[in-house]
């Protein structure tokens, strides 16, 4: 605990940490300091002055923001000098700024608007002719119109330092002075929109959300992006019935204010016109629209016949689907149709990691871990690319806390600019590279290490086991593809696993063995896409998927239901990190249905709806509580959208991992499997993409 | 070359080579004492040159005026990182052409002058950061360097000893705020030349985040003299705080024109009517620049009985600054002058801070329709206001530069603002101007 400074600020007597700053110092205690390009977090500008305060015995006003607290210090924020000049750098703002306030995207939450209502200034004495320069689309995500922009570099320095692509720069001087690319008249970079985002003014807006609508028009929902799996929140302004932006500028949720491409703008699949809003059924060897209860008759009637006459199923479940859809759908498998036929697409080995750490507790690491621990180590993972913000995360350790980063990979990673030892490997060959770092990584206090999919099985237990002998504590993130592939190896969607890791007394079929399988009776698909790279042997078997679209699957699949997306349904998700989170519903898509509901149907069709329970997410998510290991986490957490991580490691566990089925499908930021494919943002920005090179 | 007759009233020590033939040259420099100083300073104790500088009473060139003894003590010697030595060559004060005759006429003295600060510091390398447009002094300045070298008096072991220094030039790209000696840096660095926030000073980080040692071209002139004739006999040129000589270049409505080595607390009216041969056409005095259109602007009045040094100038709340003295008589419209320092300050705001950024522009646009003839009378007042707005508000001293001068001119001509109203015409249409704005 640093040393604590007295001070006082308008008469108020506080104690602070030595080294803060003055304008923290204020904030902390409930003192306002306005500023514009002081953020939280971000490189020190004070180019705004707006936080210039009055210090005793200064000969001039202070910028608080660059100030630190001294012993005796004497502040005070609201004397009239201060009010004064605060008025004039807002009169000197609006000089250049265009008053078009009513048709700006930024109006009612511009922070430049709150400003001059607050401080003053709203009439102008200015009558000279204002800067202008026509708006500029520099992506499909970025548009910049220059008069507006107060040139606070927040945009500038989220870019390079947030996300450590410097894609932003300034060019020209004076009042002529104007953000621009780096690249001149486009962007090359992650198109996160962070920029967009963080500017306190309508200077950058984007393209999804520009001139649809006004802030206070919206309904903010903040749910869990379904993408990737790091599980970030997102909070989506909604609109009749209709999703219009995502952001997460409450800085709610384990992400604060960071999102990708995916989480900020890739909600768009959810009304692509493509989305199924009926289900179909096939009839005379064609899918043909059909009513919810005749659809779920068929499905009923076929699941029957096929148990009764003692056929096999084949049930694939989904990396995206809700913890509760995967517990109540492999309940449903296991206890219904009787059958450990279950799995889904394994993207990273979980399983091994649990294993070899048996018994140790803490050592796997919260996304929050990533920004404090004093040492990283990257193996075999592209992270800027695959888990953005996971890379995010460490790259504001190495900013704030000067973290020791190690990147252990094949290519040239982003993770190498912060990296304090770099070490290429041929692809394969990193889990050997990494032994050359046994000494550094020795003389750090801590490491977290995390692994990609090149590394599993007995790779998992070489790495944790060279963790183990660097003799200090040791944390593991196996990494995994999408926004529920670590909830679903939890609740055992896979055939040799019950939920929570408990050995399943006769394993059953995995998903290759389903699709190669000759005699397989029904092959029910929840939310996946087995088919787009493979073929179903059993040709003749029932197929059931629910699924947003006419995927591969779909297209030759007996019935077809149409599924609700994951923001269109509550439930909760499980990141990359272990971390549950709530899914909080946004929308509704007319004619879809959760997929727990859909089970729930069929449950019921099929009287078993007393066996498999209730199908509210709530009532689920109790169950799984009680019987999946490491979920007990407290509900009051989750459910005023918190994240509550998962412990379940305590033990060995009796099953070997199937490594031959891991592999994961290295979605970069542009692509998110079928729901990319249907994301007109995604597609327009790797359109563009492809004219660069 | 020189571009003025000398003037039997200068007290010639850091000018004493100008006029000498191939002054530049380092056999002539040898000829006269050169590097004599270095000699000397390699036998003293860094603790020993940063006394001398003290005794002697220098204060900063560049324009603020800062003890450079003291700015030399601040640089921890003793820090493992690299310390370096920059020379602020970005001459961009408008009217201050000093530093230019310097190097033109004698590189070597800025070499000699390095290499004493750089025993000072226990520095190893310096950067000559020279503006954009003084690119032929470059050349002059590289081929010293190279004489340097081959005579052994840069590079591994100067003069037999254990004391190594390699210097560089570096040109500017035609920024004012450059002259700023940490924007200076972030240049040097290849950055865009904004200002740094400051603590930390560039004694302590400066320089690729190393201790640097930055002064003016001609504060390191100063050097060689001060450590070879003694920092007393220095100080003895000048007044009580402020010892030496200061290059003044004398402009405007003068007789003769030019860069005067005068000594400190020389008084204004000999140098306006003896060193500067009188004002032009024997008209009378109007206002007076002492030291670079940064300064607050003075009245004939209040230049009676001043003297050129640092506390004289701030006794009458002006500057002594760079050296860059404007005469203007009597004919010299005011708001004209207002509008063209204006003009420079927009043009020259680097854009980093709101008040700069805006302030100087709107100035300018309000001052150039007020001198057309389309003012009124509330911009009077508004001029002031954004000025004084402006002024200890921004982030560099640059916002300060344009608000001083403009709020004396303001304030003290406030008369000729108010014969601009109302649509006529500027009562000094007619009369040939100095000032082109």
């Amino acid at each position: 605990m640093a040393d604590l400074v007295k001070l006082t600020i308008n008469d108020r007597h506080l104690e602070v940490p030595a080294g803060t700053l003055v304008i923290e110092a204020a904030k902390r205690n409930g003192i306002e300091i306005p500023s514009f390009c002081y953020y939280e977090g971000l490189a020190l500008q004070a180019a705004c002055r707006m936080c210039l305060v009055e210090v005793e015995k200064a000969p001039k006003l202070m910028v608080a923001c660059t100030l630190p607290v001294a012993e005796g210090m004497v502040v005070r924020t609201e004397t009239p000098t201060v009010q004064q000049a605060r008025k004039s750098m807002l009169e000197f703002l609006l000089s250049n700024h265009p008053l078009d306030c009513p048709v700006c995207d930024k109006g009612g939450e511009c922070e430049l608007q709150d400003m001059v209502f607050r401080y003053g200034a709203g009439e102008s004495r200015f009558t000279e002719q204002k800067v202008h320069e026509d708006e500029k689309q520099w992506s499909p995500v970025v548009f910049f119109d220059m008069p507006r922009c107060i040139l606070c570099f927040r945009c500038v320095r989220i870019c390079g330092e947030g996300m450590g692509v410097n894609a932003l720069g300034v060019v020209n001087r004076g009042v002529l002075s104007e953000i621009a690319p780096n690249k001149g008249d486009h962007l090359e970079c992650d198109e996160c929109g962070m920029c967009i985002d963080i500017c306190p003014v309508g200077a950058l807006t984007s393209g999804t959300y520009r001139y649809k609508t006004r802030p206070w028009e919206m309904e903010h929902v903040g749910t869990i992006c379904t993408h990737c799996s790091n599980g970030c929140k997102t909070t989506l302004g909604v609109r009749n019935d209709k999703i219009i932006r995502g952001n997460n500028r409450d800085r709610s949720g384990i992400n604060g204010e960071f999102l990708c491409i995916k989480g900020r703008y890739a909600f768009d699949f959810s009304d692509h016109p493509d989305r199924l809003q009926t289900p179909l059924v096939r009839t005379g060897g064609k899918l043909q629209p059909a009513s919810w209860s005749q659809a779920l008759e068929v499905v009923a009637k076929n699941f029957q016949d096929v148990k009764q006459r003692g056929g096999r199923f084949g049930v694939i479940g989904s990396n995206h689907t809700t913890n509760e859809e995967n517990y109540y759908l492999q309940k449903f498998a296991r206890q219904v149709l009787m059958t450990n036929n279950i799995d889904h697409h394994r993207t990273g080995d979980v399983l091994t990691l649990l294993d070899a750490l048996s018994g140790r507790n803490e050592a796997l690491a919260t996304t929050q871990d990533l920004y404090q621990s004093k040492a990283i180590l990257v193996v075999a993972a592209e992270l800027a690319l695959e888990h953005p913000f996971l890379s995010f995360q460490i790259r504001a350790n190495y900013r704030h806390h000067q973290a020791h980063v190690y990147a252990v990979t094949s290519q040239p990673v982003r993770e190498d600019k912060t990296a304090t030892v770099i070490v290429r490997a041929a692809p394969g060959a990193e889990l050997s590279a990494v032994e050359s770092l046994r000494e550094k990584l020795k003389a750090e206090p801590e490491l977290i290490i995390l692994y990609g999919d090149a590394i599993k099985g007995d790779g998992v237990r070489k790495l944790v086991a060279f963790g183990t002998s660097l003799g200090i504590p040791v944390k593991y993130v196996p990494l995994v593809d999408y926004s529920n592939s670590r909830g679903a190896v939890d609740m055992g969607l896979m055939p040799e696993l019950l939920p929570g890791y408990q050995p399943s007394q006769a394993f059953g079929l995995t998903w290759a063995d389903m699709l190669a399988s000759e005699d397989l009776g029904a092959l029910w698909v929840i939310g996946a896409n087995p088919l787009k790279n493979a073929e179903l042997r059993a040709r003749n078997a029932f197929m059931v998927v629910q699924e947003m679209f006419l995927t591969d699957t779909a297209q030759i699949a007996d019935v077809v239901l149409p599924a609700a997306s994951a923001y269109e349904k509550s439930g909760t998700v499980t990141n990359v990190c272990g971390e549950v989170q709530r899914l909080k519903r946004a929308i509704q898509t007319m004619g879809a249905k959760p997929d727990l509901e859909i089970i729930g149907l069929i449950a019921k069709e099929m009287d078993a709806a007393a066996v498999v329970g209730p199908w509210t997410s709530d009532s689920v998510f109790e169950e799984i509580r009680k019987n999946v290991r490491g979920y007990d986490v407290p509900v009051a957490m989750i459910a005023t959208g918190g994240a509550a991580q998962t412990m379940p490691v305590n033990g060995r566990i009796a099953v070997e991992s199937r490594t031959d089925l891991i592999r994961s499908t290295h979605d970069n930021l542009f692509t998110s499997g079928t729901l990319g494919r249907y994301s007109k943002m995604l597609n327009s920005v790797l359109e563009r993409r492809l004219n660069y090179h | 070359m020189l571009y003025n007759e000398p003037s039997p009233l200068e007290v010639r020590v850091l000018s004493r080579r100008f006029g000498l033939p191939n002054s530049a040259s380092i056999d002539t420099y040898l000829a006269t004492d050169g590097y004599k100083a270095l000699r000397k300073a390699l036998e003293m104790k860094p603790e020993e040159i940063i006394e001398e500088v003290k005794t002697s009473n220098l204060r900063g060139r560049g324009g603020a005026g800062f003890s450079t003894g003291m700015k030399w003590s601040f640089v921890p010697r003793t820090s493992p990182k690299p310390k370096y030595i920059v020379v602020n060559a970005d001459e961009s004060e408008p009217v201050t052409c000093k530093d230019r005759v310097l190097i033109e006429n004698d590189p070597h003295q800025l070499i000699e002058g390095m290499l004493i600060a750089a025993l000072a510091a226990d520095a190893h390398a310096g950067y000559i950061y020279i503006r954009g447009e003084y690119r032929y002094l470059i050349d002059i300045l590289d081929t010293a360097i190279a004489e340097a070298y081959q005579h052994g008096y840069l590079g591994k072991n100067i003069l037999g000893t254990s004391f190594s220094f390699d210097a560089y030039t570096h040109t500017g790209a035609g920024a004012y705020e450059c002259g700023e000696e940490s924007a200076l840096l972030e240049s040097l660095e290849g950055k865009r030349g904004i200002p740094r926030i400051r603590p930390p000073f560039p004694a302590v980080v400066g320089a690729f985040q190393c201790p640097t040692v930055l002064n003016n071209v001609e504060t390191y002139c100063a050097a060689p003299a001060i450590i070879r004739d003694g920092g007393a006999a220095f100080a003895a040129l000048g007044v009580p705080k402020a010892g030496g000589t200061k290059l003044t270049c004398l402009t405007g409505h003068v007789n003769k024109p030019g860069v005067y080595e005068l000594p400190l607390g020389f008084s204004v009216d000999k140098m306006i009517n003896e060193v500067g041969g009188g004002i032009r056409g024997g008209k009378k005095l109007k206002a007076f620049i002492p030291g670079g259109s940064s300064c607050p602007v003075l009245t004939a009045a209040e230049c009676e009985g001043l003297t050129m040094d640092y506390d004289a100038m701030a006794k009458r709340k002006t500057m002594l600054g760079s050296g860059g003295v404007v005469i203007m008589d009597e004919d010299t419209c005011m708001v004209k002058v207002a509008l063209r320092i204006m003009r420079f300050y927009a043009h020259e705001s680097c854009g980093w801070c709101i008040p700069c950024r805006e302030g100087t522009s709107w100035l300018r646009k309000t001052l150039v329709r007020f001198h057309d003839g389309m003012g009124q009378r509330d911009d009077i007042g508004l001029i002031g206001d954004l000025a004084k707005n402006m002024l200890g508000r921004t982030f560099c001293p640059l916002g300060d530069a344009a608000a001083l001068p403009t709020i004396s001119i303001v304030e003290k001509w406030a008369a000729e603002f108010e014969a601009h109203l109302n649509g006529r015409p500027c009562p000094y249409e007619n009369v040939s101007q100095l000032v082109m704005a």
